[in-house]
């Protein structure tokens, strides 16, 4: 079979595993694709590549689709997310100094208490929370200030949310030019090793079931060429079964440590995948289950709900209409394309593509087309419920 | 195609009062930047090399354009100061103009992003950018050809050891040597100096 070539852009972190896992094990081979993984500098430079047509497909923040399609950014476009490539991932932390403070009002590192945490940042911090984010249509920033704001001592005026590149977020934080940040893996285990930064709480932690990162493509490109679309996803959902079976973390980790895309040392990757996280030099790592995940709970699925959730934010942050920025978003998470993509591999499907965000507090049952489907847990820290009120009243 | 058309009115100094901010770590590099915008009628640049200093300097200096390489993590910075546009008065606005696609194809082509001041006139960003893109294209270029020219050098000196061991070893001569190694390469469809440098490898382990 002759192989069609794609090119896929994408930023050297550990979430970008089912490209990867795609590409080496042979999963895009299988579906006709002969798939390059373009390496990209900034999500700016990636967001410009996939606008200008430079590259077909685009591992993306999951707010970034939605925030061009709206017309936001410097790059306005109309893109898709065609699938969600993973599920939680990032992590805050705080500088050495500022750990110490919080210490000294009897707080305790659980990691997985964002109430306390948030209180003792408040008490101990400086006027300003200088704080650090890969870009400004992050899920970083919104998990953030989806936590932050629900803090009684908060006010918009004590933080201020600076963009840094990953990379760059231990220095930062060493030099103290940050207070704190919040990052995907592997630069929030560098910032512990090199900046003597603590971890204070796994993005998870906010949210149970936050969309990370996605797959994004041209919308006009992605309607011409639907082959390549069905393909892609397909070998991603197969890589993405593959990284997520226990028996396989080892390998993953090897063979992402080994290829060319990711220029990571093996120690820098493990912790993400095996969901061992260490949270402060020298101590033992904590296991967080929820910390990163490829494909359970229908992890891939590019829920509607989710791109309303995420226009939420960017229409406030932005002061746009809420109702006309949800339709405009939903209809960026291609749904009807994955569908279409899975449905003649037997994959079960969600008998509709919204869903409550924020309700379920177990792996629960959900009407599926094979009856097998289960989600969750999908709870937010606070116990809010997102109803974008577009969906029938589910069934479960 | 696109192609370098510079207005000679350019020349004369009517577009001094245009002030560039040039993001780039490279001195060298940033020296030939600012000498093409010197060259080309402009004289108010300011040259910075750290993203610690990009927020300070975008909001002391007020600049009009902001020329950053395409490669430049810190441009995601940049991204963020035009989009918190409430926080900072009057920030970027918008790489080059996306608007003028052959624009922001040429720039990206020639890896170089530009940052442009809301309400700053088109005619006016486009000489300045056409100065730099002619430029960039040259540096680029000049550099890809230095890296790949580093690069031949030192496959050639480990295909170089590859071949003496081989030569000591098993007693051959040197195109034979080199036979050896194309043969082995190409039956494991891989490259020579990847054979080449396994080899040594190996070689180093066994000391």
């Amino acid at each position: 079979m002759r192989l069609t070539q794609v090119q896929c852009g994408y930023l050297p972190l550990v979430d970008c595993a089912p490209l990867i896992i795609a590409k080496e094990l042979k999963f895009a081979a299988q579906e006709g694709l002969d798939l390059t993984l373009v390496k990209q500098p900034s999500w700016s430079a990636l967001r410009d590549m996939l606008a200008l047509g430079h590259i077909d497909f685009a591992h993306m923040l999951a707010p970034m689709p939605v925030a061009m399609s709206l017309g936001l950014g410097a790059m306005p476009s109309r893109i898709d997310a065609l699938m969600v490539l993973s599920i939680n991932g990032t992590v805050t932390g705080v500088s050495a100094e500022l750990d110490q403070k919080m210490r000294a009002c009897g707080w305790v590192n659980q990691f997985n208490t964002p109430r306390e945490t948030s209180k003792a940042l408040f008490a101990a911090a400086p006027q300003v929370l200088r704080i650090g984010v890969p870009f400004p249509f992050s899920m970083h920033r919104m998990l953030l200030e989806t936590w932050l704001s629900q803090d009684p001592e908060f006010s918009p005026d004590r933080i201020k949310i600076v963009t840094i590149p990953p990379a760059k977020m231990a220095e930062a934080v060493k030099n103290g030019a940050l207070d704190m940040f919040c990052v995907g893996e592997p630069w929030g285990t560098v910032a512990v090793q090199q900046s003597g930064a603590t971890l204070v709480l796994p993005g998870a932690s906010i949210w149970e079931f936050a969309p990370e990162k996605v797959l994004g493509a041209r919308h006009n490109w992605a309607e011409q060429n639907p082959k390549q679309c069905h393909a892609m996803i397909r070998a991603i959902y197969k890589a993405t079964n593959w990284l997520e079976r226990p028996e396989n973390t080892a390998l993953a980790v090897e063979i992402l440590a080994r290829s060319q895309h990711l220029d990571l040392p093996d120690h820098a990757i493990d912790p993400a995948l095996s969901r061992q996280i260490v949270t402060k030099s020298g101590e033992p790592p904590k296991q967080v289950d929820q910390f990163l995940s490829f494909h359970k709970s229908a992890a891939n699925f590019p829920w509607r709900s989710q791109a309303s959730w995420i226009s939420d934010r960017l229409a406030k942050w932005h002061g746009l209409e809420r109702d006309a920025a949800r339709i405009t978003a939903r209809a960026s998470f291609r749904s009807d394309i994955y569908r279409e993509a899975l449905s003649p591999l037997g994959v079960d499907m969600p008998k509709t593509s919204e869903k409550v965000e924020g309700t379920m507090a177990a792996p629960t049952m959900v009407a599926s087309t094979l009856g097998e489907m289960i989600l969750g847990p999908d709870r937010f820290f606070n116990g809010a419920v997102f109803d974008s009120g577009m969906s029938r009243a589910p069934k479960w | 195609m696109w192609s370098l058309r510079l207005n000679p009115d350019y020349r004369m100094g009517v577009h001094t009062d245009l002030n560039i901010l040039v993001v780039e770590l490279d001195q060298a590099k940033a020296r030939e930047i600012i000498a093409a915008l010197t060259d080309g009628g402009w004289n108010n640049v300011t040259v910075i090399a750290a993203a610690s200093a990009l927020e300070r300097t975008v909001t002391q200096q007020d600049p009009d354009i902001i020329l950053i390489d395409l490669a430049n993590p810190d441009r995601d910075t940049l991204e963020h100061l035009s989009s918190v546009s409430n926080a900072h008065k009057r920030p970027v606005a918008m790489f080059v103009d996306h608007t003028d696609e052959a624009m922001t194809q040429a720039a990206i082509s020639a890896g170089l992003s530009a940052y442009v001041v809301n309400g700053l006139q088109k005619d006016r960003i486009k000489p300045v950018l056409e100065t730099a893109i002619a430029r960039f294209k040259m540096v680029t270029k000049m550099q890809s050809e230095l890296d790949a020219a580093k690069q031949a050098l030192a496959d050639r000196k480990t295909i170089d050891r590859a071949k003496g061991l081989l030569i000591r070893a098993r007693d051959i001569s040197e195109d034979e040597a080199y036979n050896l190694l194309r043969k082995t390469a190409m039956d494991q469809g891989r490259k020579v100096i990847d054979v080449a440098l396994a080899l040594v490898t190996a070689a180093e382990l066994l000391q």
